[in-house]
């Protein structure tokens, strides 16, 4: 079982299509099965023992990707956007490894022990220089490590997380029919490659046979305009890239692109507001919202188009509040909630996401891994389903707060504070409480031009919930903390707010 | 035939048809493709005939299932022959529809 089968496959059935596209640059499947046979050679004329690309989104992403997956090393993106010591600290980690980076970045990075560095445009000219592929000889055995994966290190030093062979081809093979995709489908791909979405993007279009469009600087300018010129028929974005995609169509009276036709969310939690409005400007385009984790290879859970449709439709709130739910779990994966004893949950009640599937990891380098020995992973998100069998994630663990031994969940508070006309963003943390332990506090940003006081937003919990959820500190902030792609970043707002 | 291992690539002996094995049960299996024992995928073997009875084909990038589901082989290359355990025709996994989630 190899990453490379699929790619095989795609160049067999489908090779003149074209696989990838970048500012011009065009790769069929037959050309990207070549070039990375070329570079899976060069690869294993090095020393190197990794493969990994720190740049933006280009074709040398899936060329690096499958050179890597041929030659039998891992492949380790690495995120572009980490101050220069972050980034050293990270290829620390990867050496001895053969690093693709752009010119700029290899000047600064020469001389490094343990890497072999090679510029983007080389790595692409010498891909397209490849004449017959060669043999197939690469390795079949599922249990070899495919990618590596850091976690985004919100809660501290990025782990990486081991993704083999067998989990990415399992996760493909459960939810991606080989050749499903039109001849004029193309997906707009403007998730970064560091994130596990956008590995799973790549893998899922050369498999379906979906060319894909690659914008390596998202704005919503450019989403609107490449989608438009390039027809794009399906994209995927966190939730933060849509909420400004709605925004400018808002601002600007523009309307969706025309071709698209299905659009997925996924990698944070989407603000109840903002899927509404997509709704309401996107009315032709299908919704899934898509949930999973990078140690799990991707997608778990989804809300399909039928089931955003119907939930936006409903008069009965238990089956709008779906709309903020990511769905039900894929056909490959099973799925618990589990209370603080480890035992399911009957619907409503909240607990510990578990899962179990062919594409779950949860192993992270130099770590004992966290699957139990029948097979279940505990994600360490929490949540509920509805007694339809509808997942509600309610965010990490760690972040719940814990007062006067009561366990209460932002995202409940969270859900609340955003339907208040006013409130545009929020974010809720546990302060220290010399009566509680922990104490409610919130972070609130207002729509422009709208106001509200500290006091109304607590009137306005108190409403909806149990007093124990009413905010004891409501702060407002011009905006909150997140990493690039839509994390809040927690521990900065609880460092905020906690009184000093 | 020996003992499968999932993630091997085999071939068949008669014709063009190659597969991943995906899953699979345990001990030694017999499985055929157009009649024929399925190969190593390196092995090199003289052509024979398919049997007319274990001629329906194989097609790409779909997988094939015995009764209980417990061998599940990937059809990586097409061709004429029928893939087959202990003279028991495989099935067609049914694929489930599911939107895009990426």
């Amino acid at each position: 079982m190899n990453l490379m089968t699929l790619l095989e496959m795609a160049a067999a059935g489908m090779g003149e299509r074209v696989a990838v596209q970048c500012s011009g640059e065009r790769w069929t499947h037959a050309e990207l099965f070549a070039g990375a046979g070329r570079l899976a050679a060069r690869i294993r004329d090095t020393a190197a023992e990794r493969v990994s690309v720190l740049d933006v989104s280009s074709p040398a992403v899936p060329l690096a990707l499958f050179a890597s997956a041929w030659s039998g090393r891992p492949f380790v993106p690495i995120n572009y956007r980490l101050t220069g010591a972050e980034v050293d600290a990270l290829i620390e980690r990867v050496t001895p490894v053969l690093l693709v980076t752009d010119g700029e970045r290899a000047k600064s990075l020469a001389g490094r022990s343990g890497v072999t560095l090679v510029v983007r445009e080389d790595l692409l000219a010498e891909a397209r220089a490849a004449a017959e592929p060669p043999a197939a000889d690469w390795s079949m055995e599922p249990e070899e490590i495919a990618i590596w994966l850091f976690t985004s290190g919100t809660t501290g030093v990025p782990k990486a997380a081991l993704l083999r062979h067998r989990h990415l081809v399992s996760y493909i093979l459960g939810s991606v029919e080989y050749m499903s995709a039109a001849e004029d489908d193309a997906a707009l791909v403007s998730v970064p490659p560091y994130h596990v979405a956008g590995m799973a993007a790549l893998l899922s279009s050369i498999y379906s046979g979906r060319r894909m469009v690659q914008l390596p600087a998202f704005s919503p300018e450019a989403w609107l305009e490449l989608a438009e010129s390039e027809r794009i028929t399906n994209a995927f974005m966190v939730p933060t890239m849509l909420a400004r995609v709605v925004e400018r169509l808002e601002a600007t009276g523009g309307a969706a692109p025309s071709t698209l036709r299905a659009l997925a969310y996924g990698g944070g939690k989407m603000p109840l507001p903002v899927i509404e409005r997509a709704m309401r400007l996107f009315p032709s385009t299908d919704f899934t919202n898509a949930y999973g984790l990078t140690e799990t290879s991707s997608t778990l859970a989804v809300l399909g188009p039928a089931d955003h449709r119907e939930a936006a439709a409903s008069s009965d709130p238990n089956v709008r509040r779906r709309l903020s739910s990511v769905g039900k779990a894929l056909p490959g994966v099973e799925l618990e909630i589990r209370d603080a004893e480890g035992k399911p949950t009957l619907p409503g009640e909240r607990g510990e996401i578990c899962v179990r599937g062919e594409q779950v990891s949860g192993e992270y380098l130099g770590r004992a891994s966290r699957v139990a020995a029948d097979g279940w992973f505990p994600t360490n998100d929490g949540g509920f389903l509805d007694e339809g069998g509808y997942l509600f994630v309610e965010g990490r663990i760690d972040d719940v707060i814990v007062r006067g031994g009561e366990n209460l969940s932002p995202g409940e508070i969270e859900d609340v504070l955003l339907e208040h006309p006013a409130v545009s963003d929020v974010a809720v943390v546990g302060v220290p409480d010399v009566e509680w332990g922990e104490g409610v506090a919130a972070a609130v940003v207002l729509k422009e031009g709208a106001s509200a006081s500290a006091s109304e937003l607590q009137d306005w919990v108190k409403q909806h919930l149990r007093s124990s959820r009413v905010p004891q500190l409501v702060r407002f902030e011009p905006e909150l903390p997140y990493n690039e792609t839509g994390k809040l970043l927690r521990r900065k707002v609880r460092e905020a707010l906690a009184p000093s | 035939m020996a003992a499968l291992k999932a993630g091997a690539r085999l071939k068949s002996g008669v014709c063009d048809t190659q597969v991943m094995v995906i899953a699979a049960p345990a001990g030694d299996v017999a499985l055929t493709c157009g009649g024929a024992p399925l190969l190593e995928a390196a092995a090199n073997a003289p052509r024979g005939a398919i049997h007319p009875e274990h001629k329906n084909g194989t097609q790409i990038g779909k997988r094939y299932v015995n009764a209980d589901g417990s061998l599940e082989l990937l059809c990586t290359k097409p061709g004429e022959g029928s893939l087959a355990l202990a003279g028991a025709l495989l099935k067609l996994k049914e694929a489930k529809a599911l939107p895009s989630s990426d």
